[in-house]
């Protein structure tokens, strides 16, 4: 029997748990004594051993990569490293192993890589922090729930990482707690995710059961039909969590076990599309997917680094992941495929459409990223699953790119977010300015730069899909598309335009002005300040006050009319915070932020990271997704490299119309980033045009429904939070009012009961009792006094008793 | 006899705690007669306590290390007479389904004896009123007292020795609530032991059925019925209590299922018979508020395992659904409940009914990953929720009250507390990595099999749960920190040795629950059998 081809076999590589535990290792470092390494040697040791753990997870990565990966036998590309068995529970058995397969091994490397260059970022970035710390030991376990997300190798230490990166996202979002704001964002993170989460396991409960029986769908009841077995081919077939196994038993057509599941139907519905669609419920949550996607945009109140790494890079694009992991399921199911394809395609454009009006930097960011997770979701749903994981990557970098870029920005700005107040830092922050031009020029789709291939790829395969459950669906998907990328091309530019062009519009004696705006920044002044002045005791105090001040403040800006009350206000204010921090400037933090009343480049720890990423911004396009049509139909590296994890793309019907219209449609793609580009240069260069506002004062009703987001939020706060809390507070009152109510009336009536006991004890039964001791007293009293002692008295009683014994006798008678 | 006598251990597990309080009463004599100073009795009382329970938990690691798994019969076997003329024995034993319970309550209770001790207060004022201040003897034998019942109801295998233990259990907490609890204890004393009592009264009549109607032996040449739980067992699955007389129209077996149902559902407890939890938890002193969530509200579940499933096979199957309801109820409506709270003990006692819930659905589903996960959330429950009543403990001490909205932004004054706090609630909104997760997918998984739109409403409270949680800790913790609270010290090292033992057995469980799995799947698979 010759061995086939569709069965992936597993290579035992038995030092795969390096990476994630390297970077697991730092976190337990920091979190048991960085606070106390951070006050004896400085963050230099907080942050040598976070950026050295991570060094070092790279370090294994490559060499797994160039060991077992590189120039490997596809066969010979499925690393597995099983640790232990976390549990077992009949039919269910949890391992706790990881498993690198080529695409497992790409997600590995961005994951990695990217994290480590926004390690050394945070170090320059987050330098005025005095939790640096704690900064570093979230950042370390965040790459290590990512690293156990992309490398487990079972559904169940995939959902470790999984919950685990929405944990770390949780405390980072929170990471400037004292904000209540930033706190609610990472509540709402967090809860918006377990929905998508509960679709995950669902799904995955029915799927597993599904393995091993059917669901009978006249009863909607389970019938269990067969235990595990292992065919002649080595292929195990029966409930398993192990993605391997399941792809086997799946792709093998010896095992019928694709058919099978096909044929299923639970509570009448299709099996496959009902666990799929579940399973892209989790990945809504996570990828922030309509109608999940909310908590997205309000994830920017954590640290700039932190949005670039978990919100752009590498969290969100997990629910990507897991759909190009499970491509053998989604592509059994036109419908789920559609489905993904067509929520993708209306993210797209809905996201992309808000972006449109955004002010604050990053919020443009969020819905930038928002939009091209859309588009990574119409790769994966019209089954071109290598160019869904291609922008994954892609989008990596240059998004990466752009948040760090912004990040630089703010830094520059003092703080300030508002795009308003920009304007005219490409002579301040050459270096930022290039960089994030390079990164737009690649989200915008521009040739030569990466984002070009990767969305024109996924587009052209939107067109020509035949996998999806109307032939009108592709081309419609690629239409929208289409317009959410002119989209994506006009408000990157716009935003590079109204930062970097024109006039500086952050104004001057800014420096006071930045304290105030950025409660931590004072936070961390007042509390650097205290400890320099060696009273570590008052520490907490000089930190608290600092911050009820700012926070004072926020409120008050927020409420102020006059601006020349605000400007008192501010200066009483500066001076109360002067006084809790006792001089915060006395050398207590680098130089790295010297505050001037110019905006200024960022250290070189932030820039080179910024070049490095541009660089991979431009070229990992071309290297990676040469296309096909250019190169003589040689499939691009990537394609390539990923084809033994994606065994389903090769039953995926694409219609193909040959080259020409290839180059028609990339030439449309071309033309949609230049007319999205020239479109936002004629409205923004120099921020001298007055049509964007005209505009804004014709349209006022439009204009302010999209800037509002289109009240999402205000929709699920009035249903869904308000819906909770109602239920809550009505499920409270009947514990507290009917059911204890009713305990509580039991203990009465039981009193109450008591209580009637005691009355017919004390006046009927004792009454009686009382009663009749009475009565035989009082009678002997009367009586006593028949006893006179008088002889013819008692005769005559005697006489008188006779006369009526007689009497009854005859009467009787 | 069968099941002859192989070990002593349990009867020492059992009894040490008891011969501690013994010892207490000569320290009162000597303390009576002038021989020791107040001070030096309470002293002296508080390391008979420590040191009984602690040795209770050595013999309890011997214990778990010593257990075969494989062996799914009873194991650690004693096994005598006691009162002949009804034939009730002394009978002890372990097997799967008790053996983590056992380790259970060994722990807790040295853990709540740590948490009984007014040593290292830090910067935490105890006055007089505290606890751990006054009454000490009596506190201390009343702990010791209350071991000796909960040891004692996991490890009895005749039935009678299983309800005199779990009566000896009741007062010690009656008397532990109503005289060291906070401002209604009185009200939450008398609710918890009549509640208690009434469900013990419908067990009694049950119990005197069983044995009427049960399996008959010779003994010392006389025909006697038998307390024998495993007998009763092997009758029971037989089909032997099928023939008992109808009682009025309705069958023995549904009747006296339902009697212990009653008994161990106001235990677990379950809705509609909760209210008492939340009452006697936010009266009760933080250790016995340990040891109530710890060990108590295991007894429930156990009691239905050991009885109405072991025993009762038949009429366990036809209630099934009516324990998945009820299972259901509890999850979804007790985390709604949690949600509505402002007293964060409340919050908690409610997430305790919440997720006992869960082990309701597990075991109505009939399914080895159902009851397996069943069981485990009996030991990872037990180690979360004590956790989240110490954190509790530790706020009220220094703050004096428990409201929610009454804290805010503590994270920067007490760091270290906010991070044990943020691992307890983690561990209870079921996150992975830590053990609440395991048992809950577990039971969830189990459990789609039969009841498929049960499952998915009660997976859906994993939503409010996170969201209470969350919710809470930003209330209490994020946000500006309340100038009330600019003093507040962090937790101390008394804190410290009950916290992070406990904190870490949350992580090791997380990671590696197959310890747990090893110990209950053979006998649990046994118990399921007839069920399926």
């Amino acid at each position: 029997m010759e061995p086939n081809e569709n069965i992936a076999r597993a290579v035992e590589v038995s030092w795969l748990w390096l990476i994630p535990f390297f970077p697991l290792l730092g976190s337990a470092i920091n979190v048991a004594v960085g606070h106390r390494l951070q006050k004896l040697y400085g963050k230099r040791a907080v942050h040598f051993i976070a950026v050295g753990v991570m060094l070092a997870s790279c370090v294994v990565t490559e060499v797994v990569f160039w060991k077992h990966m590189f120039g490997a036998e596809p066969s010979q590309r499925f690393l597995e490293d099983h640790l232990w068995t976390m549990w077992q529970s009949g039919s269910l058995r949890v391992n706790l192993s990881f498993g690198i397969d080529p695409l497992g091994m790409m997600m590995t490397f961005i994951v990695t890589h990217v994290a480590t260059l926004i390690h050394v970022y945070s170090t320059g970035y987050m330098a005025d922090e005095p939790d640096y710390w704690r900064f570093f030991t979230w950042l370390n376990l965040f790459v290590f729930s990512m690293l156990l997300l992309v490398m487990g190798s079972n559904f169940l230490v995939m959902f470790f990482g999984w919950e685990g990166v929405g944990l770390c996202s949780y405390g980072l979002i929170a990471f400037w707690y004292t904000d209540v704001e930033k706190a609610k964002a990472g509540l709402k993170a967090f809860v918006v995710n377990r929905f998508g989460d509960f679709g995950f396991v669902i799904g995955l409960f029915i799927l597993f059961w599904s393995l091993s029986g059917i669901w009978n769908p006249q009863t909607n009841k389970y019938e269990h039909q067969h235990v595990a077995y292992v065919t002649a081919q080595g292929v195990t077939v029966g409930p398993t969590v192990e993605f391997r196994e399941l792809r086997n038993q799946v792709s093998d057509e010896s095992t019928g076990m694709a058919e099978r599941l096909k044929g299923m139907t639970f509570w009448g519905f299709p099996l496959l599309a009902l666990v799929c669609i579940l399973f892209f419920v989790g990945a809504t949550g996570k990828s922030a997917q309509i109608p999940l996607y909310v908590w997205l945009p309000d994830a920017m109140a954590g640290p700039t680094p932190v949005s670039a790494l978990i919100h752009a890079a590498t969290m969100v694009t997990a629910g990507v992941y897991m759909v190009a992991r499970l491509n053998f399921l989604f592509a059994l199911s036109p419908p789920a495929m559609t489905v993904v394809a067509v929520v993708g395609v209306l993210t797209a454009l809905f996201a992309a459409s808000i972006g449109f009006f955004q002010y604050d930097i990053k919020k443009v960011l969020a819905y930038s990223t928002v939009s091209q997770l859309g588009f990574m979701f119409i790769g994966v749903g019209v089954g071109a699953y290598w160019a869904g994981v291609f922008h994954l990557m892609t989008h990596a970098f240059f998004k990466a790119c752009l948040f760090l870029g912004s990040g630089s920005v703010i830094l520059a700005c003092h703080h300030e977010q508002d795009m308003r107040k920009m304007g005219g830092l490409k002579s301040y922050t050459p270096i930022t300015r290039w960089t994030y031009l390079a990164a737009c020029w690649a989200i915008a789709g521009f040739p030569w730069a990466s984002g070009f291939y990767s969305k024109d790829e996924i587009l052209w395969k939107a067109w020509t899909a035949e996998n999806l459950t109307a032939p009108w669906i592709g081309p419609a998907i690629y239409i929208v598309g289409a317009i959410a990328a002119l989209g994506t091309s006009f408000y990157m530019f716009r935003s590079y335009y109204m930062t970097f062009t024109g006039e500086y519009r952050g104004g001057h004696g800014h420096e006071d002005k930045e304290r105030l705006e950025d409660p931590h920044a004072m936070a961390a002044h007042a509390h650097a300040g205290a400890i320099t002045h060696g009273v570590p005791d008052g520490a907490p105090a000089a930190h608290a006050a600092a911050s009820t001040v700012a926070h004072q403040h926020d409120e008050s800006h927020g409420a102020m009319s006059t601006p020349a009350q605000a400007h008192d206000e501010h200066k009483v204010e500066v001076a109360a915070a002067t006084a809790a921090a006792h001089g915060h400037d006395d050398g207590a933090h680098g130089d790295a932020h010297a505050h001037g009343g110019v905006p200024h480049e960022s250290p070189n720890s932030m820039t080179y990271v910024l070049a490095l990423l541009a660089f991979a911004a431009v070229v990992a396009g071309f290297v990676f997704g040469w296309p096909a049509a250019w190169a003589g139909g040689h499939e691009p590296v990537l394609e390539h490299f990923l084809a033994p994890s994606l065994p389903a793309a090769e039953h995926v019907r694409f219609a193909e119309p040959g080259h020409a219209t290839e180059f028609l449609f990339q030439f449309f793609g071309l033309a949609i980033a230049a007319l999205g580009w020239a479109g936002a240069r004629a409205l923004y260069l120099d921020n001298k045009s007055t049509v964007p506002a005209r505009l804004k004062e014709m349209f006022p009703r439009a204009w302010s429904v999209v800037f509002n987001k289109y009240y999402v939020d205000e929709l699920y706060q009035a249903t869904v939070v308000r819906g909770s809390l109602i239920v809550a507070r009505i499920s409270y009152f009947i514990d507290q009012n009917l059911i204890d109510g009713l305990v509580n009336f039991m203990g009465f009536l039981g009193r109450a009961v008591a209580y009637l006991d005691a009355a017919i004890d004390t006046y009927i039964v004792d009454g009686a009792v009382n009663g009749l001791a009475s009565l035989t007293w009082n009678s002997g009293k009367q009586l006593r006094r028949i006893q006179t002692g008088h002889i013819q008295s008692y005769l005559f009683g005697a006489l008188g008793g006779a006369i009526v014994f007689v009497i009854i006798q005859y009467v009787i008678r | 006899m069968d099941h002859p006598t192989t070990s002593t251990l349990l009867t020492w597990m059992t009894f040490l705690p008891l011969a501690g309080a013994a010892l207490i009463l000569p320290v009162l004599a000597l303390r009576a007669g002038g021989a020791l100073s107040k001070a030096a009795g309470d002293q002296i009382c508080r390391l008979i306590a420590l040191v009984a329970s602690g040795a209770v938990l050595v013999l309890g690691w011997y214990l778990w290390r010593a257990f075969d798994p494989q062996n799914p019969a009873l194991q650690f076997v004693q096994h005598g007479r006691w009162i002949t003329a009804y034939n009730i024995e002394y009978f002890v034993g372990v097997d799967g389904i008790s053996i983590t319970l056992v380790m259970l309550t060994a722990l807790i209770s040295f853990i709540a004896t740590i948490a009984s001790m007014p040593w290292w207060p830090g910067n935490a004022h105890l006055d007089g009123h505290h606890f751990t201040q006054h009454g000490v003897p009596g506190y201390m034998a009343m702990l010791l007292i209350l071991q000796t019942g909960m040891t004692g109801v996991f490890v009895s295998m005749d039935l009678f020795l299983f309800y005199v233990f779990w009566e000896v259990m009741l007062l010690p907490m009656y008397f532990l609530i109503g005289i060291w609890g906070g401002a209604r204890k009185e009200y939450a004393a008398i609710k918890f032991f009549l509640y208690t009592l009434a469900g013990s009264v419908l067990m009694l009549l049950a119990i005197i059925g069983l044995y009427f109607y049960g399996p008959q032996e010779v003994v010392d040449g006389r025909l006697t019925h038998t307390f024998n739980m495993l007998k009763m067992a092997q009758w029971g699955r037989a089909g032997g209590y099928l023939a008992a007389p109808l009682i009025g129209s309705f069958h023995f077996i549904n009747l006296a299922w339902i009697a212990f149902f009653i008994g161990f559902a106001v235990k677990i407890p379950m809705f509609p018979f909760h209210t008492w939890l939340p009452d006697a938890h936010v009266e009760a002193p933080t250790p016995i508020s340990v040891i109530l969530a710890g060990v108590l509200l295991k007894m429930g579940i156990y009691g239905i395992l050991r009885i109405n499933f072991a025993i009762l096979p038949q009429a366990t199957k036809w209630a099934a659904p009516a324990m998945a309801v009820f299972g259901t109820i509890n999850i979804v409506y007790a985390a709604f409940v949690c949600l509505a709270q402002k007293d964060l003990k409340r919050m908690i006692a409610y997430s305790s009914v919440s997720h006992m819930g869960f082990c309701l659905l597990g075991m109505s589903a009939f399914t080895q990953q159902g009851i397996d996960g069943a069981v485990l959330n009996l030991w990872t429950h037990g180690l979360i929720s004590p956790m989240l009543f110490l954190i509790v403990g530790v706020i009220y001490d220094r703050a004096h009250h428990r409201n929610i909205e009454g804290f805010g932004g503590l994270a920067q004054q007490v760091p270290e507390y906010a991070g044990l706090l943020g691992l307890a609630f983690f561990a209870s909104l079921g996150l992975p990595g830590l053990c609440g997760f395991v048992s809950e997918f577990t039971v969830f998984l189990g459990s789609l099999v039969t009841w498929q739109t049960l499952t998915i409403i009660s997976a859906l409270s994993v939503i409010i749960t996170a969201a209470y949680y969350l919710w809470a800790i930003q209330r209490m913790m994020l946000g500006k920190l309340n100038p009330t609270y600019a003093t507040l010290p962090d937790v101390n090292w008394r804190e410290r040795l009950t916290l992070y033992p406990l904190g870490a057995l949350i992580i090791v469980f997380g990671f590696y629950p197959q310890a747990i799995f090893t110990l209950i799947e053979g006998s649990l698979r046994n118990l399921i059998l007839p069920l399926q």
